[in-house]
């Protein structure tokens, strides 16, 4: 009989306990963040998506280097003679069209490995985490800055510098060949002298 | 009273009725669901210090209202190896019985559907027609998780309306009233003629009666509360174990009307246990229109005493659903036939002899 009143006056009380703590939990403010309309406050070091300020790119491909899941990948082309690249905010002389700048954001796993190596610091994370796509490929950045022409035409430029050069080389080394071919006329015993010479 | 206003308003008796019988749903039971789902849904966030709906409309309150037109929008699904004729039958079988209770609620002294002297009898027999709709929807619905669910809530319902009437013949034994009008207008004037504070009567027989009628409000709360299938009664939809019981298999409109039963049962469970013990439309300290001479206010006062009474036991059958954990089958059971209803005897007995005096 004791314990049958006992437990009446118990779960009578324990409930109002229970009441009472709800109560107190209806003003105490939510924890909720209204999320897409406020944005919760991130760490300061925070890893999220990537950003390449190509003005201060040098494509030097250590970034490139640094990723551990390849997700970087740099192609450039060498400056011709006359084009002024300008240079970093730090001073370094640009001398690399850089023609691909691909990150792919599937891939890459947020470790900011690619940022310390970079000499100018221009790879760096933002805060932007909301960059979802519904198509694997939109998900490929790329930070070139230059037109897809000025990409073709840079490349073409250094080509037909080659080219000319391989001329200028040819012709050089041709011209270098006659005139060798006519010393040679001129003065056969020459070299000979230098045989005996190196013989000696 | 409003349908002789409204006779000789329009002229025509069967206008005057019609109209007096769709009054409380579309003045109160529809708006009152809205409101009482919205602050569901709210006061539930708050307590779990949550936000609740926060889109539509400022804090999200017009969320019930773009519910409702979802749902109106529905297609009526109905599985096909269940039992059409009952499948249908039983969520308007649900809601005529809860709404048919508000049929004899007073609520105001101008505002009352009918005035028949068996008002708590015609409230418990009525609403055993819920009892019969999920059953019937249970069983239609050729889901297991739905029957067993329809069968816990017939046996809780039937289980716990035997402290309800007990409690309810203690009243009737006190006040020699059935009819809820008339047990309003005898709790009238002050709030210490209310029944829980022992009723109109003065001397020994109220102090003895106080005690009595406290204990007799909090076990006819909790065994209404238990009939409207509501936490920490609600096995019969416990969401854990039977998905949602009996209204698993409805949609849309159906669902709504299951919906609408239910907050509509809410609000005369409370209504009923406001009248029994709280004066039902009865301010607790005069009228302002008695004061000022503007007899037209009193009913209007009496309407909100009425609704704020109601809507007050409403939110705390809502605050004790957010704070209680559901009850065991068997707990369940115990509960109602081991305290429930040997201590209502008791206080039967005594309230007995307290009214011999």
């Amino acid at each position: 009989m004791r314990d049958y009143i006992y437990n009446f006056w118990q779960g009578l009380y324990t409930i109002l306990v229970g009441m009472k703590v709800t109560l107190r939990h209806v003003f105490i403010p939510a924890v909720t963040i209204q999320y897409p309309s406020v944005k919760p406050q991130m760490p300061e070091r925070e890893r999220n998506r990537l950003y390449v300020n190509m003005d201060d790119c040098i494509g030097c491909d250590q970034c490139a280097r640094a990723c551990p899941v390849n997700c970087i990948e740099i192609e450039t082309v060498k400056s011709i003679p006359g084009e002024d690249l300008g240079t970093t905010s730090n001073g370094k002389k640009k001398a690399l069209w850089v023609t691909t700048f691909n990150i792919d954001f599937a891939k890459c796993c947020y470790c900011q490995l690619c940022v310390f190596p970079c000499p100018t610091e221009c790879i760096y994370m933002t805060d932007v985490y909301e960059f979802s796509e519904f198509q694997r490929e939109s998900l490929v950045y790329d930070f070139v800055t230059l037109l897809p022409e000025e990409r073709i035409q840079k490349k073409k430029n250094y080509e037909e510098l080659q080219i000319k050069k391989e001329a200028e080389k040819a012709a050089a080394a041709k011209k270098a060949a006659e005139e060798k071919a006519a010393a040679l006329a001129n003065k056969p015993e020459e070299p000979k002298q230098d045989n005996k010479e190196e013989n000696k | 009273m409003m349908y002789d206003w409204l006779y000789n308003l329009t002229g025509s008796e069967l206008l005057a009725m019609f109209i007096v019988s769709l009054l409380p749903l579309f003045v109160f039971i529809l708006p009152f669901a809205l409101l009482a789902v919205l602050a569901e849904r709210k006061v539930s966030a708050h307590m779990q210090d949550r936000l609740g709906p926060m889109r539509t409309g400022y804090h999200g309150i017009l969320q019930t209202v773009a519910d409702i037109i979802k749902l109106l929008q529905k297609e009526d699904l109905v599985p096909t190896a269940t039992d059409k004729m009952l499948f249908n039958l039983a969520p308007l079988l649900t809601f005529i019985g809860s709404y048919a209770a508000f049929a004899v609620i007073p609520f105001s002294g101008f505002f009352i559907g009918t005035k028949i002297d068996l008002g708590i009898i015609f409230i418990v027999g009525i609403t055993g027609l819920v009892v019969a709709g999920i059953l019937m929807a249970g069983w239609a619905s050729n889901n297991k998780y739905s029957l067993l669910g329809a069968m816990r809530s017939a046996a809780q319902i039937i289980s716990y309306e035997i402290p309800t009437l007990l409690i309810i013949l203690t009243i009737v034994m006190l006040t020699g009233t059935l009819s809820l009008y008339d047990l309003s207008e005898m709790q009238t004037a002050y709030f210490w003629n209310w029944l829980i504070l022992g009723g109109p009567a003065v001397g020994i027989q109220k102090i003895l009666l106080i005690p009595l009628m406290m204990m007799g409000c909090l076990i006819i709360y909790t065994s209404t509360l238990a009939e409207v299938n509501r936490t920490p009664f609600d096995i019969p939809e416990a969401e854990s174990e039977l998905v949602s019981g009996y209204h698993t298999e409805y949609s849309g409109m159906k669902f709504a009307m299951f919906f609408l039963a239910e907050y509509a049962n809410m609000f005369a469970v409370s209504a009923i246990v406001a009248i029994m013990f709280f004066g039902g439309y009865q301010s607790p300290f005069g009228y302002l229109g008695n004061t000022l001479g503007w007899s037209w206010l009193v009913p209007i006062e009496q309407f909100s005493w009425f609704t704020s009474k109601g809507v007050f036991f409403v939110l705390v059958q809502m605050w004790l659903r957010w704070t209680l954990p559901r009850f065991r089958v068997d707990q369940l059971m115990a509960f109602c036939w081991k305290y429930l209803i040997p201590f209502s005897f008791v206080i039967l007995l005594l309230v007995g002899l307290i009214a011999l005096i």
